[in-house]
């Protein structure tokens, strides 16, 4: 079974499974082109913060309005390709109740050389907070919050520059 | 026409419901839906200027106008945002 590139889940990540997804997207149908375009993967993974704000954080709950965020991270995935063209994209996010350490998040970039897979893996996570309809509330000691941050709009070109800028800084 | 109407987070909390159906006349637009669920539960207000709206699972704009059967999910600012570095 080819492994999913964009992903939501309510089971542990395995960044492993990940990287298979990627390499496998960027290897040739022969199977020959895995080895030869690949010379680098960058992973990144957001994992549950114990503090927010001052606050000690006792978890986390995440709610994924799942088929529009699994379209938001095949977005980002074309903006990738089309700025970095040697790339392949994988994201999977968790949700449901995550406890502090655990991953809510996992990315890979693979790609012929690693300035270009660096970028690329922070290019999506900061695409990732600006238009993935995924939300998290967090329970604090004291009570509990949804985090709000941006208004998801992927036409927002000011946002995708931004990301850009990061991505490269 | 019938539309199911999809809610998360604090929108959900608000409504009390995740999923919802209206019935609403033929030429009603997003932001027309929006403002019916809005006479329903009033605290919704708070969240016009902050709305990201979807029709059918895709990003739509406020203005699109509806048609029977369609799925509509009003998403409040989600989870990123924070210019954590």
């Amino acid at each position: 079974m080819v492994p999913s590139l964009f992903l939501i889940t309510t089971v542990e990540l395995n960044l492993i499974a990940l990287m298979d997804a990627v390499s496998t997207a960027a290897s040739k149908p022969s199977g020959e082109g895995e080895s030869l375009q690949t010379g680098a993967i960058a992973t990144f993974l957001g994992v549950v913060r114990g503090e927010n704000l001052g606050r000690r954080v006792l978890r986390l709950e995440y709610e994924a309005y799942e088929p529009l965020a699994v379209r938001a991270f095949a977005r980002i995935g074309a903006e990738v390709a089309e700025r970095w063209p040697a790339i392949r994209l994988g994201i999977h996010h968790r949700i449901g109740r995550l406890e502090v350490g655990q991953t809510s998040v996992a990315i890979a970039t693979c790609s012929p050389h690693r300035v270009d897979a660096f970028a690329a893996c922070r290019y999506s996570i900061e695409r990732i907070k600006q238009i993935a309809p995924i939300w998290k509330r967090e329970f604090f000691e004291g009570g509990d919050v949804w985090i709000e941050g941006a208004t998801a709009d992927p036409h927002n070109e000011e946002a995708k520059a931004e990301a850009f800028r990061r991505a490269c800084a | 026409m019938r539309i199911k109407v999809y809610l998360f987070a604090r929108l959900c909390d608000i409504v009390g419901n995740n999923e919802i159906e209206r019935e609403v006349p033929i030429g009603t637009t997003v932001r027309m839906l929006w403002d019916n669920l809005i006479a329903d539960f009033p605290s919704l207000e708070a969240y016009g200027e902050s709305l990201s709206s979807a029709v059918n699972a895709e990003y739509a704009r406020m203005d699109v106008v509806l048609n029977d059967g369609d799925e509509v999910a009003f998403l409040p600012p989600v989870s990123g945002g924070q210019s954590a570095m």
